[in-house]
């Protein structure tokens, strides 16, 4: 018996008080990291409500008085106004985001369900495409497509940064896993019975029932391409101020040397990243929940 | 006997409606995706200036400085961008994994009580969801000193006393956060592990939570110390994610863009220091005065072998083994068929 004493200690406060100790401590990590992700971020809206001498001299976890004088530089400054329009911004990134993320989730769905439910020939070779191109990025192909959108006169329009987002490989395979567990077959048999189009089935029978799939993989398309700065970098290459998205300006805010004053630097930082910080906070749970479900990686 | 009307339901098939749904997805993959991959092979072989064919002559010029009297700058270049994109890809990646896994383990232990666990899951994955962009011109302005005065990170560091003050002319002896190579080096790896870490986290916390709970039980019955459950149980059957999620961030590593193009001071010139591939090709191609879409070309052909052969290994790790198992099945199934129908004589009935 003392023998087992020795070995183990006193058996269940030990155990009990470890459990504790490292609780606390794991807790006390936990907030040091979210202090850390925080932090940034806190100080770029604390600093977009303080003055250029202000934030070039002290640090301050609490707001200044400058908001107002920073947004009218902002809005008003000719300096600034032709550089970054937050609301012009704002209104082209909606525009984009908006439509190629309609176009990402229902021409997914569609693809997804045509190799689901049709026996086809060309069915795996189809599908093992689609997992191959998955992982070619980009920056591969934007030589040439770029010199082919300057071949077709398609640079400095919409259409290069809309249309390419009907083909998402990754979207397509999302949603091929999610109808394999949760789309039976007799559903479709069983409207084909009853006089059902292929066409009408897909719309008003297999699109109602993939709405978590399909809500899920258009948080993530939206977020994508709302952030996404490279593709228009590269094909809105003319001056003209009034077509730029968001992340464009935020690009151009860095590049101009025109820009001196911090606190209207940061208001700029601050309401570009404002919408899409509410839309997670709206929807984190979400978020996590898909990230989770299948790797989502940019 | 099958009546006439039989026969032709029999042969109603649907298989023209597959190639209809999947008919705009590869439409589009085509003009916008594969063509571009494909001129992107043409651009490699061609001319900068004239886009006559020259053969091999680009690959030469960047792997082996064989060419003209650029030959050297451009090779040279290329191979500098290569490896600021492996060490910016290494020095986020380590930390990155350190601080997903551990915390990932920390996440899903059931023992031990911590609070608030899903609000610091939505915290911590917070950053991966903001503009890179918008995030590259914070650091920037975070981390850079302005003309009358140090930056925020600056101040911040001399608080803590890291960074001193002149007494006399109150000037700051800081931090070279942006023209500095390391300094500079380590802000972009700090950018990529501040952005990425809680994704990783995330998906590798839905892997432990696959593993049967069972053996955890099994493991603590048993004894097993926090330390020997990771190692011996965690740890080999996570080792399939941890492997897919290497080989995704590598890939993701070699595309490294928004942050490092952006993260420099001096308009229009990103630093030597953070040039990546991505950076090192946009440039080629994207100059307006003298685009060079054949040596933009050839570098983008030799990033998409790198990828080619990492995709394939993560297709390779993550393929579906019960699926395989069953198709292999399914064709002995047929085999056996086969051979019994030929024992009948030869027809099937």
């Amino acid at each position: 018996m003392s023998k087992m004493k020795q070995t183990y200690g006193e058996p269940k406060d030990n155990y009990t008080a470890k459990l504790r100790t490292k609780s606390i401590i794991l807790t006390v990590w936990f907030i040091i990291l979210t202090i850390i992700c925080l932090l940034p971020i806190y100080i770029l809206v604390i600093n977009a409500t303080r003055n250029t001498h202000e934030i070039a001299n002290s640090i301050s976890f609490l707001p200044g008085t400058n908001l107002g004088k920073n947004i009218q530089t902002l809005f008003k400054d000719n300096n600034y106004k032709t550089v970054f329009n937050v609301l012009i911004g704002y209104k082209n990134s909606l525009l984009i985001t908006a439509i190629s993320t309609c176009l990402t989730v229902f021409f997914s769905a569609m693809t997804a369900y045509g190799i689901h439910v049709y026996d086809f020939k060309l069915k795996e070779i189809s599908y093992t495409v689609i997992l191959l191109v998955m992982m070619v990025p980009m920056q591969v192909t934007s030589a040439g497509f770029v010199a082919f959108m300057l071949k077709l006169h398609l640079t400095d329009t919409y259409w290069p940064l809309i249309i390419p987002a009907v083909a998402a490989p990754a979207v397509v395979y999302f949603m091929r896993s999610y109808m394999k567990s949760s789309f039976p077959l007799d559903i479709v048999e069983a409207a084909r019975i009853d006089g059902c189009s292929e066409f009408r089935t897909f719309i008003s029978i297999a699109i109602p029932m993939m709405k978590p799939a399909i809500a899920v993989q258009a948080i993530f398309a939206f977020i994508a391409s709302w952030n996404n700065f490279y593709t228009p970098n590269m094909i809105l290459i003319s001056s003209n101020f009034g077509q730029k998205t968001l992340p464009m300006m935020i690009s151009a805010i860095q590049a101009s040397d025109k820009f001196i004053d911090y606190g209207a630097i940061y208001l700029a930082i601050a309401l570009s990243i404002l919408p899409i910080v509410i839309i997670y906070i709206a929807l984190s749970r979400f978020i996590i929940a898909g990230v989770a479900l299948g790797g989502v990686k940019e | 006997m099958a009546s006439a009307a039989q026969r032709r339901i029999k042969s109603i098939s649907y298989a023209k409606y597959g190639y209809i749904f999947i008919l705009p997805f590869f439409l589009v993959y085509f003009f916008f995706q594969l063509w571009p991959l494909i001129n992107t092979f043409i651009l490699s072989f061609q001319d900068n200036k004239d886009a006559h064919f020259i053969g091999l002559d680009n690959y030469k010029t960047i792997l082996f400085a064989i060419g003209n009297r650029t030959a050297k700058n451009v090779s040279k270049s290329f191979f500098m961008s290569f490896r600021n994109t492996v060490i910016l890809w290494v020095g986020n990646f380590i930390p990155q994994l350190i601080l997903s896994l551990s915390l990932a383990v920390w996440f899903t232990e059931s023992n031990t009580k911590i609070p608030a666990k899903g609000f610091f899951k939505i915290v911590m994955y917070l950053p991966n969801i903001i503009t890179a962009a918008s995030v590259a011109v914070l650091f920037l302005q975070l981390c850079g000193e302005a003309e009358n005065g140090p930056g925020a990170l600056n101040l911040i560091l001399n608080k803590m006393g890291i960074v001193s003050q002149d007494a006399a002319s109150e000037k700051y002896d800081t931090v070279k956060f942006i023209t500095g190579m390391w300094q500079s080096r380590g802000v972009v790896m700090f950018i990529q592990t501040w952005m990425w870490f809680g994704n990783t986290m995330i998906m590798l916390m839905s892997g432990i939570q696959g593993i049967n709970p069972s053996l955890f039980e099994a493991a603590s019955i048993d004894g097993a110390t926090g330390m020997q459950t990771f190692w011996k149980i965690t740890l080999p059957l996570l080792s399939p994610i941890l492997a897919y999620t290497l080989v995704t961030s590598m890939i993701g590593g070699l595309q490294m863009f928004d942050i490092p193009y952006l993260y420099h001071k001096d308009p229009n010139k990103v630093s030597d220091n953070l040039k990546t591939v991505a950076v090192y090709i946009y440039e080629y191609f994207h100059d307006q005065v003298d685009p060079k879409m054949g040596y933009a070309g050839a570098a983008s052909v030799i990033l998409f072998f790198i990828t080619l052969i990492l995709g394939c290994i993560a297709f390779y790790l993550t393929r579906d083994k019960d699926e395989i198992a069953k198709k292999k099945q399914r064709k002995k199934q047929a085999k056996l068929n086969k051979a019994q129908a030929k024992q009948i004589g030869g027809f099937s009935i």
